[in-house]
């Protein structure tokens, strides 16, 4: 048990309407790691994360978490399995009527009978951890882009969860922000033997504190490896992220017209 | 020609079946929140919570309301009743008219546009920021934690607030009539008290606005939590609360007097 995957993608396909968006992924993730998921803007990454949180289901494939099938599972049955899941969402999704302080408490309040002192204590750690406790009494009309995300760090670790999905963690910190967060993740998947998620466009702040990294694009696996062999990796479309060029297979423009057919200059010519 | 007619006709028929297809949706929604609002009996602080928000903040525009239509009701009763010199029954019209009818209707529909519009427009935007999505994912249903709470606010809220909208009302009338004009004391409380029935007036009255407040509740959490997405999505959910339950309380006060009040005098 303890060997095998946490997580599995079998030929997973999925598609919003009739637009595919994953079209066969495979994955496995261990127990213990904090695994990247990169790819693209629009490339399907928060959709990965919706999959394993049973919010949607695939149209063909299976992801299963801790041997069960997500959505084969009942409805108490994937409730009993999100206790144990966090995630970060990719827009905070903050309680906008709670304060930051019970936006933490929330899941303890509704899931365990812990008393309110205990809370209190437990609340004000996480808080710390993120550098916000002096920020508790805050609304989130109060806070900044930052903040808030690191507002929603903090919740969704507050239960301590075996897996923790963060959909772009970085995104809105400053530098120094930045790397205590990426420390943080790497500590807590450390020391609570939590999953850590990791859904970045990152690619120098994570490849230092990832186990292992999926490259995602046009709905398909199109390379991973170890932090190590993603730096070496002559693959372009690899080479390309890793080191931002604009030139090279990834495209940077949702699919369209051509260029000049929408400016209508094709139309012209043609004439 | 005929293709065009074809035309309107598939259209007709496409709304119709869509009007139809939405009613049931809607019927199925309500369902599962009845049947999941357990969690929020055995906690009631939540419903408390919410009976604040929708009964509570309305009290001010429903007390205003209610004193002013009474003080017209009063005025326009005194100047008929008079020309025949019942003067005195004005008191007997004001209360009747309150109890049975106005007060029920125009409380539910001031309750529809001051709370049920933020019942849609909260749940809405919750739902467009995520932050239904988010509850679940924390293993916490959102019908049953933010919908169940919010649907037995409103529907406890609603008949409260009706009843003080008739009592204002007839103080509003009192004060018209008794007060200011001069009406007889006396024969204007005491009239009222022999006319207005408590089981057929009364009663009816509350049963009323029962429905009502179970009808507006039912619009206002639906259409929020239909609600597209999107800010234009949620304001026209808000809208859409408003104005269907306006013609749902209409509609319903006709049928529910065309069965309270036959043939009773
Ligand atoms: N609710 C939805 N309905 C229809 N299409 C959707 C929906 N959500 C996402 N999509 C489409 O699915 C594709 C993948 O979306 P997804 O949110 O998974 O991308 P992403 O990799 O997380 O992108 P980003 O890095 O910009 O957050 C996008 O092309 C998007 O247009
Ligand atoms: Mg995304």
């Amino acid at each position: 048990m303890a060997d095998s995957p946490l997580i599995e993608f079998r030929n997973v396909n999925f598609s919003y309407g009739t637009r595919p968006v994953l079209k066969g992924v495979d994955m496995s993730m261990s127990r213990g790691q904090v695994i990247a998921i990169m790819g693209g803007s629009g490339s399907g990454k928060t959709t990965l994360l919706r999959l394993i949180g049973g919010e949607v289901s695939p149209s063909a494939g299976s992801v299963s978490v801790a041997g069960q099938t997500v959505h084969e599972l009942s409805r108490d049955e994937l409730f009993r399995l999100r206790r144990k899941m966090g995630m970060l969402f990719q827009f905070g999704a903050l309680f906008t009527d709670l304060s930051v302080f019970d936006n933490v408490a929330f899941q303890m309040r509704e899931h365990t009978d812990l008393p309110e002192s205990m809370i209190r204590d437990l609340v004000l750690m996480k808080l710390h951890a993120v550098g916000l406790r002096g920020a508790h009494h805050l609304m989130p009309a109060q806070l900044s882009g930052g903040m808030a995300r690191r507002v929603a760090l903090a919740r969704s670790i507050a239960l301590d969860p075996m897996l923790v999905m963060f959909d772009e963690p970085f995104a809105g910190l400053d530098p120094i922000s930045l790397s205590v967060v990426g420390g943080l993740i790497r500590r807590l998947t450390d020391t609570l033997g939590m999953t850590s998620i990791l859904v970045t466009h990152d690619v120098q702040e994570s490849l230092q504190i990832v186990d292992y990294v999926y490259f995602l694009a046009d709905g398909v696996i199109t390379a991973h490896g170890t932090p190590d062999e993603v730096r070496e990796s002559k693959v372009p479309f690899v080479h390309q992220f890793v080191h931002g060029e604009t030139d090279g297979p990834v495209p940077f423009h949702y699919q369209a017209q051509t260029y000049s057919q929408d400016l209508g200059i094709g139309v012209m010519k043609s004439v | 020609m005929v293709k065009q007619l074809k035309v309107f006709i598939e259209s007709v028929g496409h709304r119709v079946v869509d009007s139809i297809w939405r009613l049931g949706y809607a019927t199925r929604f309500i369902l599962l929140v009845l049947l999941k609002s357990v969690p929020g009996f055995l906690r009631f602080r939540l419903i408390t919570r919410e009976i604040y928000f929708a009964g509570v903040l309305s009290l001010i525009i429903i007390l205003v309301s209610g004193l002013f239509v009474g003080m017209v009701l009063g005025l326009q009763g005194y100047e008929t009743l008079q020309k025949f010199g019942s003067e005195s029954a004005v008191g007997t019209l004001v209360a009747l008219s309150l109890v049975r009818e106005l007060g029920p209707v125009i409380a539910a529909l001031l309750f529809a546009s001051r709370a049920g519009s933020a019942m849609t427009a909260e749940i809405g935007l919750m739902k467009a920021t995520e932050q239904l999505a988010a509850m679940g994912m924390m293993a916490i249903d959102p019908i049953a934690r933010i919908i169940a709470p919010r649907f037995w606010g409103g529907v406890f809220s609603m008949p409260l607030l009706a009843a003080m909208f008739s009592v204002t009302g007839i103080f509003g009338g009192y004060l018209v009539t008794v007060v200011f004009i001069g009406v007889d004391e006396g024969s204007f409380w005491s009239q009222m008290q022999s006319a207005v029935d408590f089981r057929y007036d009364i009663v009816n009255g509350v049963i009323k606005s029962g429905f009502f407040g179970v009808v507006v509740t039912a619009i206002a959490v639906f259409e929020g939590f239909d609600a597209p997405p999107t800010a234009e999505g949620v304001s026209r959910a808000t809208t859409r609360t408003v104005v269907t339950s306006a013609l749902a309380i209409l509609g319903l006060d006709f049928v529910l007097t065309a069965f309270m009040f036959r043939g009773v005098s």
